[in-house]
């Protein structure tokens, strides 16, 4: 098949030549419309995973703790007292820099069905967001539009975000990331998987009706092959509807607890096809659909495009034969639509039926299992492949330098995002956004509590992707240590550019190895996880980020330690491995000095510190604990200070005794850093060293020719001022 | 004392209103929106917050005409006690057990923080003669983005007069802009009680204050 100008058609759908012939010859024919639209999308980057795949091969993906790993909707991990919590994060990048409402609000959506599609009810919402720097219209639109997405839908659903990240760098300006996460809780013998199963047993679809919005790549094959040029024009994003999912979610969740569903899989991308290509791959068997059955919005589908239709809300279940009505009453009762539509087979096939009549037959193992899986060929690049833009001169003297860091978008505040989030419904939210370092969410049912933190630095990663992954994966360890939470289990997001390039090769074979040996050594399973490649502007790649999400347990929610200090008098005492660095460090960035090259972390050496600040934390033996992350000890400081109204004193001689120069010692960056506060005997009995006092008006921080002393309420103004500069929300930009 | 809670569809917060009636009363139920009657024993109602019927058409105008809610205002009209919860006061607004209007928040964002209110009381009445002098200050949380109060001028007058203001934002808390500070009213009797905050989120030493018991206890005299 080709088009009018010649292009063949599976090269417009993204196939290559050598994977339509692979198809052909395990069709033993030509695919028609229907079968190629649906072999494009399964055998897309997305849904194939085909660059990708065989590096995740690297990753642990076994515990004792693991009860679902990697391959079903989401990861779960067993917390005790026979419940189970699930979790996975996804990317909803390139929908977001089109449509940052329709976007984010969507990623959300997706993400809540993959939690609930496993029977676990959606708990939290975290989320984990990247922007062009501030001072561009495009980044506020984009940040104003993705925030107000992700209120929408986890506002209107009733699941609350309880955290998250969001970085400002040029590399993101015209590729910006929104990765959601979210957390469910679940008894662990109501939990289903997603294999369909039973020759015989109905296929049902749940929830909204499909219609055109969202076919994606086969919209080209609409206006080709079909003379539907208007139709063509539709949008591509898909459009949330937070309602329609409530009801579909608690219907869910009451098929589920009644033991009505064989299998349940949610509709995301490339709708139909992969779910129901994904069940019937997973049960090892086949699934007849009869596309007439499918509730439309609009009456004159073809059948390729009910296959491909990405209309949201939609569940696919599968349910014996004696319990459809039962389900169907269910439906009626949460006013949501059901329609059995299909049937598994023992086939081994996936038929297309309208009306009885097939449209399309494939084997099954060829349409989910059969794309090839390509090697990558990496290069490192000969040096930093970024830019550098100076905005702080290198002159600047030391307390300039704090506010200045303060005032970064990228560690100022976060209170006007949060603040449009509902962060408490459910009642489980024990640490709210910024008053600790990792959310905290009691769970009355099994009698703990679990701590959730979501991170990662793409300019790390960007100046060494093996190490600067090790870091984010230490990072939310170092959370997780911070409020008293053991890790139990991690997912993770790789947002990358083109994996065919050598230079993303790179980063991405670099950040899978160093995200598997950082697990590894931590003894932290992988239970999921999603790859998003592509990500490049007119520039070039985006930074390399792979965005790490860690689920940890604590056995008493009332014993967790908030970041800020909490009473004048205390002594603050610095804990752990720590050897700062200006590497790939935010002040490295403001003076316009980024290179390639970041320090190898100590992996061992902070996890045990991370079971010293667990322990210390489970057992109230320290009044505050706060990592030291961007920005430095000196911002850790002060974060500490502001959070409290306190003032601070401390001497950074001991980082000096480390070998760090004075700059280094305030603003270096590095794994392995906790402030504590507290007792003083207790502080060193737990092998931490007394640097410094809460207390006063100021913050005055010893380091040698470079000590400074600023005011806490500039320093409070300085980091609170991302709330009036995110508000000046100017219009999109022209070419938006 | 037996509570209530009405469950619509693209409700949020009835399972949080549900464990608070249980932290302050003896026992509470979910009652689903298409029962005409409340159930034996229950003698009061929460509508919980949330977004019935998505907030499609405007907040709380497609739920006022549940089943449900008939039961409900057969509830107030026989002097039981009935609290509205952000969505749950939208409710029961548009079904006229209260009197004003929610609108879009002044800033025209969503909004969720920990607000400072004052507990305002009454006129003493036979029904509420329990009412102290005092206000009281309460530490709740808001979250909403149509949570601005808003009544004509003589009706606020009127409101005012007869005691039926029954929570205002502490200085500098008022986030949405509702007119004269309001946070919730009650009807004349004193026995419809809505309110943007959130009181049955602060039950619970762990999840912030527990100053939202004392919105349940002042209704619970109503309990008969």
């Amino acid at each position: 098949m080709s088009d009018a100008t010649g292009t063949p058609r599976h090269r417009e759908l993204g196939l290559t030549d050598s994977e339509y012939a692979l198809i052909v010859e395990k069709l033993g024919r030509e695919p028609n419309a229907v079968e190629l639209a649906m072999f494009s999308l399964l055998w897309s980057e997305h849904c194939a995973y085909k660059h990708s795949r065989k590096l995740l091969r690297r990753l642990p993906t076994e515990g004792p703790r693991v009860v679902m790993g990697p391959g079903e909707n989401a990861g779960a991990v067993d917390v005790g007292s026979g419940y189970a919590v699930a979790f996975k994060v996804e990317s909803h990048n390139h929908p977001s820099a089109v449509e940052p409402f329709q976007g984010a609000a969507t990623g959300v959506g997706g993400i809540l069905r993959d939690v609930f599609a496993i029977g676990a009810r959606p708990i939290a919402v975290l989320d984990s967001l990247r922007f062009g720097e501030l001072d561009s219209v495009r980044s506020r639109h984009l940040l104003d539009g993705a925030v107000r997405g992700i209120g929408h839908y986890g506002n209107s659903i009733g699941v609350p975000t309880v955290g998250g990240e969001v970085y400002f760098e040029e590399p993101y300006e015209h590729n910006c990331l929104v990765n959601a996460m979210c957390i469910g809780f679940a008894k662990t013998e109501v939990m289903v998987r997603a294999a369909a199963a039973g020759v015989g047993n109905a296929v049902v679809l749940m929830g909204a009706t499909t219609g055109r919005d969202g076919i994606g790549g086969a919209s080209v094959l609409a206006s080709a092959e079909l003379g539907e040029g208007d139709d063509a024009k539709r949008p591509t994003v898909q459009v949330g509807d937070p309602f329609e999912e409530s009801k579909v979610l608690e219907c869910c969740l009451e098929l589920l607890a009644k033991g009505l569903l064989v299998s349940l899989q949610d509709l995301g991308a490339a709708g139909l096809t992969s779910s129901a290509g994904e069940m019937a791959s997973a049960g090892g068997v086949g699934i007849d659909i009869d596309v007439a059955e499918v509730p439309l919005r609009e009456a004159d589908m073809e059948p390729f495009e009910i296959m491909v239709s990405e209309s949201q809300e939609r569940m696919l279940a599968v349910v014996e034969p004696s319990k459809v009505d039962e389900v169907r009453a269910i439906c009626d009762k949460w006013q949501t639509g059901s329609a059995r539509i299909g049937v598994v087979t023992g086939s081994g096939h996936i038929r297309i039926l309208k009306a009885g009549e097939v449209v399309g037959d494939m084997p099954v193992e060829a349409l989910v299992d059969g794309c090839p899986l390509y090697d990558l060929a990496p290069a490192a690049p000969a040096a930093w492949i970024y830019g550098n833009r100076a905005t702080l001169p290198a002159d600047a003297d030391s307390a300039t330098t704090l506010m200045a860091l303060l005032a970064a978008p990228s560690i100022a505040s976060k209170k006007w995002i949060f603040q449009q989030y509902d962060s408490i419904v459910g009642s489980r939210t024990v640490r709210r956004p910024e008053t600790a370092d990792a959310a905290v969410l009691q769970l009355p049912e099994s009698g703990n509590a679990i701590a959730v933190s979501i991170d990662g630095n793409g300019r790390k990663v960007a100046c060494e992707p093996f190490n600067g992954t090790v870091e984010a994966v230490l990072e939310c360890a170092q959370n997780l240590a911070c409020v008293g939470a053991e890790p139990l289990g991690l997912t993770n997001c790789l947002n990358f550019g083109n994996p065919e390039k050598p230079v993303p090769a790179w980063q991405l074979d670099r950040a899978i190895s160093g995200l598997a040996a950082a697990c590894e050594e931590l003894g932290v399973p992988v239970v999921g996880g999603n790859v998003s490649l592509y990500n490049e502007g007119p520039d070039g790649p985006i930074y390399p980020t792979p965005v790490v999400g860690m689920v940890g347990e604590l056995p008493d929610p009332a014993r967790t330690a908030p970041l800020s200090f909490i009473k004048e008098g205390d002594a603050i005492g610095l804990l752990g491995p720590f050897a700062p660095t200006l590497h790939g460090s935010e002040l490295a960035k403001q003076r316009g000095e980024l290179e390639a090259g970041l320090p190898e972390p100590k992996v061992a050496a902070v996890a045990e510190a991370c079971g010293t600040v667990r322990e210390a934390v489970r057992a109230g033996r320290v009044a505050s604990a706060h990592d030291v992350s961007d920005g430095g000890l000196a911002c850790a400081l002060a974060e500490c200070a502001i959070g409290a109204g306190l003032g601070c004193r401390a001497d950074l001689q001991e980082l000096r005794e480390r070998g760090c120069t004075p700059e280094e010692a305030l603003f270096g960056e590095g794994p392995g850093g906790f402030v504590l506060s507290g007792d003083r005997t207790e502080l060193e009995a737990l092998g931490a060293r007394v640097i410094g006092e809460v207390g006063g008006t100021t913050i005055e921080l010893a380091a040698g020719d470079r000590s400074l002393v600023i005011g806490l309420l500039d320093a409070t103004e300085a980091w609170r001022s991302l709330d009036a500069r995110a508000e000046s929300v100017a219009e999109p930009p022209a070419d938006a | 004392m037996i509570w209530g809670v009405l469950q619509f569809p693209g409700s949020c917060d009835e399972r949080d209103a549900l464990n608070a009636c249980e932290v302050v009363g003896d026992e509470a139920r979910l009652i689903w929106h298409e029962d005409r009657t409340l159930g034996g024993g229950v003698d009061g109602v929460v509508v919980p917050g949330g977004f019935s019927y998505g907030d499609y058409l405007r907040a709380g105008a497609i739920a006022r005409f549940s089943p449900a809610m008939e039961a409900v205002a057969k509830l107030a009209a026989a002097g039981g006690p009935v609290l509205g919860i952000c969505n749950g006061f939208q409710v029961l607004c548009e079904a006229g057990l209260l009197p004003g209007a929610l609108l879009r928040n002044q800033e025209l964002r969503f909004v969720c923080k920990q607000a400072d209110l004052l507990q305002v009381d009454g006129p003493k009445t036979p029904d509420i003669e329990h009412f102290s002098a005092h206000q009281h200050r309460l530490s709740i949380p808001i979250k909403h983005g149509e949570g601005r109060y808003y009544a004509p001028e003589e009706m606020l007058d009127e409101l005012e007069a007869k005691g039926q203001v029954a929570y205002r934002y502490a200085d500098g808390h008022n986030v949405n802009g509702s007119v004269r500070d309001i946070a919730g009213v009650r009807n004349e009797r004193g026995n419809v009680v809505g309110l943007m905050p959130h009181p049955e989120h602060a039950v619970d030493p762990l999840t912030g204050s527990t100053d939202g018991r004392k919105v349940f206890e002042a209704l619970e005299r109503f309990a008969s």
